[in-house]
């Protein structure tokens, strides 16, 4: 048995592809909830009321979705120029600290209108600075992105945990950790009242379309296209290469730490060491099962969101651990790595 | 000053340092023996994980501790079968599937251990390996306590730095894992299997992290729990390019990032609450990021690393 490469991807496996990666995920951790003693359908079917049996529900999962869109985003920008930045997590957290910190200390009451803008960019240009030192690293001194983002991570969640225990300290919580809170000003409005779907899940999908937008009609988009298809052969055509990475570090940073920033304005309010329960990992699984394409982002964060949203109501329910759904979502990764192969190559014996 | 020289004269961190580095030792050969096939595996903080978590279990559910390791060595070259089989029989992106790989075992082990041990108010423990004093030698003072009374696997893992160094560099069978790392097609010219190392490099290098996992678990600490791993995967990367891809220089380098380590967790302590302690915790990454740096251009790179292997594809 050998493979043998396809003259052209056929677009209907294409487009199926992550709905069957999706389908060979599900089939292997159906085994596991088995394993487990519960019953399959059954799991599956509460998972899917959990996300969505309720407005509340429903709602969560929006919510869920939003941070999830932008860590996406930030992925699929990054790989498609071949840089592996694997560190949204780390950039999603000094978004969020850098925003916190600007709100409580230096904003104040500063009206919504100049207010909230200014959040957003500063939280961004964090994000982005925070990438742009494994950048720098790389085009310097040849240091491989992969590990310096993972590393920064952990420097990352320790920054913020310092910050949050001297002057973030906010004093009114029993000693708890936790930043001061964003002022009201600061606040992104509600979407829909009794929930807590905010304005950001809106900011994420435009910027969804303004990414795509990007990517399929300007020359910037071509060129970091061209950059990660062949850099030998991009730089021979005129592709100036660093320039094009250190913009495209800049976008993708930039859209993780607006995932912090929108986190901590919409929905949390102030910042702790567990503010991302890994949307920095998740939003790279995202980006592999939107094809790095950034409409499919949205569409695959929203997968993401109803496995973490709906677990748990299942998980109390047939008490199969709810890290299934971390198992799901990791397996899901893997068969679409599988599933792009053979978008690419074919079985020949 | 005198400060830092009680700290560096302490038998007390000599033998911390080498504690430290044995999970290090491990997977920095791990991860350095796949590299050297030509094959990057981020696979490694996953694996080490699992092996953490299923090594304990094994022992927790009665077997013995040689048991525990064997399991967690088992289950690492598990994991490194997949990972070859996507990145080596597949030819995918080594990136994407060795971070595929870490989430999908982290998450494996996470599941399996809730599964397996209801939650609990403590953490529920196992009888962890004991110092072993080796006779003559554990007596001389300082020397001894600090060097000599390790836990059986620490001696293991100095031994294995060793012997993978002496197969790496002087047998046949290390000069064709290099040449596929250097170049699978003069490989395959030469009569050597550029599929066969590779998976061969990267099952034997993921039962190495999967050991190193379990050494945090049976001899560091007595008990699993999420998150414990807290990026060793990665620094044991890190360490790969700064040991140049050798061995001998990996225990060397493991073992002076653990006195490194070591070192500022007694600072750390002496010093109390006037420095934040995270800052501290923060150290060891970054030193990482100081090492990568000033390795990376000097170091040579095993020259087809991250190059999936296709027969008859260039």
């Amino acid at each position: 048995m050998r493979f043998e490469r396809r003259e052209h991807r056929p677009l209907a496996l294409v487009i199926t592809a992550p709905l069957i990666a999706i389908g060979a995920a599900l089939a292997i951790s159906g085994l596991l909830i088995a394993i487990a003693g519960a019953p399959v359908l059954e799991a599956y079917w509460l998972i899917l009321k959990g996300a969505y049996g309720s407005r509340l529900s429903a709602t969560e999962t929006l919510t869920r979705a939003t941070p999830l869109m932008l860590t996406g985003l930030a992925a699929a920008v990054a790989f498609r120029a071949r840089l592996w930045n694997i560190g949204a997590e780390g950039q999603l957290y000094v978004g969020a600290i850098t925003v916190a910190a600007a709100s409580s200390l230096l904003f104040g009451s500063l009206h919504a209108a100049i207010q909230i803008p200014l959040l957003l960019v500063l939280g961004a240009t964090a994000g982005m600075v925070f990438l742009l030192v494994p950048l720098w690293l790389r085009l310097r001194f040849a240091v491989d992105e992969v590990v310096t983002t993972l590393l920064m991570n952990f420097i990352a969640v320790l920054l913020v945990s310092m910050l949050i225990d001297t002057v973030l300290k906010d004093p009114t919580a029993f000693g708890w950790p936790q930043s001061q809170a964003v002022t009201n000003e600061g606040t992104l409005p509600k979407l829909l009242s009794r929930s807590r779907l905010h304005a950001g899940l809106l900011i994420a999908i435009v910027l969804a379309f303004v990414v795509h937008f990007i990517q399929s009609r300007t020359i910037f988009g071509l060129q970091s296209r061209a950059a990660g298809l062949n850099p030998v052969a991009a730089g021979f055509a005129g592709v100036p290469l660093g320039r094009t990475l250190v913009i495209v570090a800049a976008i993708s940073g930039g859209l993780a730490g607006l995932a912090g920033a929108i986190e901590v304005m919409g929905v949390k309010g102030y910042v702790t060491t567990d503010l991302s329960p890994g949307y920095g990992y998740s939003g790279i699984v995202i980006a592999m099962l939107a094809n790095l394409h950034p409409l499919g982002v949205i569409l695959a964060s929203l997968f993401i969101a109803t496995m973490f949203v709906g677990v748990d109501g299942m998980s109390r329910v047939l008490g199969v651990p709810s890290y299934i759904a971390d198992v799901t979502v990791a397996l899901s990764l893997l068969t679409m790595l599988v599933a792009l192969f053979f978008t690419q190559y074919r079985i020949r014996r | 000053m005198s400060m830092i020289f009680d700290i560096i004269a302490s038998a007390g961190l000599w033998a911390a340092v080498l504690r430290i580095a044995t999970p290090l030792i491990l997977g920095t050969l791990g991860a350095l023996l796949c590299e050297r096939a030509g094959v990057l595996n981020l696979g490694i903080e996953g694996i080490m994980t699992f092996g953490a978590m299923i090594g304990w279990l094994a022992v927790y559910n009665g077997a013995d501790l040689w048991t525990g390791m064997f399991v967690a060595a088992l289950a690492g070259a598990v994991f490194g079968l997949l990972h070859s089989l996507l990145t080596v029989t597949l030819g995918l992106s080594q990136h994407v599937s060795g971070l595929g790989v870490t989430l999908f075992a982290s998450s494996f082990a996470y599941f399996t251990f809730r599964l397996a041990v209801p939650v609990a108010g403590t953490p529920p423990t196992v009888t962890p390996f004991q110092p072993i004093a080796i006779p003559g030698l554990s007596d001389i003072p300082f020397v001894g306590p600090a060097f000599f009374s390790q836990t059986a696997p620490t001696y293991v893992a100095i031994l294995l730095a060793i012997v993978l160094s002496w197969v790496i560099f002087r047998t046949p069978l290390g000069l064709a894992i290099r040449m596929t790392g250097e170049n699978p097609h003069a490989a395959e010219a030469q009569g050597v299997n550029p599929m066969v190392m590779r998976y061969g490099a990267v099952t034997a290098g993921s039962a190495l992290m999967g050991m190193a996992g379990a050494f945090l678990t049976l001899s560091a600490f007595n008990s699993f729990f999420p998150t414990m791993v807290q990026g060793r995967g990665w620094i044991c990367i890190a360490l790969v390019v700064f040991a140049t891809w050798k061995p001998a220089r990996a225990l060397l380098g493991a073992i002076l990032f653990a006195l490194f380590d070591a070192f500022q967790l007694r600072l750390q302590t002496m010093l109390g609450g006037a420095v934040p302690y995270q800052l501290f915790l923060m150290l060891p990454y970054v030193l990482s990021i100081v090492a990568l740096a000033v390795m990376a251009r000097r170091a040579r790179v095993p020259q087809a690393l991250m190059q999936p292997y296709r027969r008859g594809e260039r």
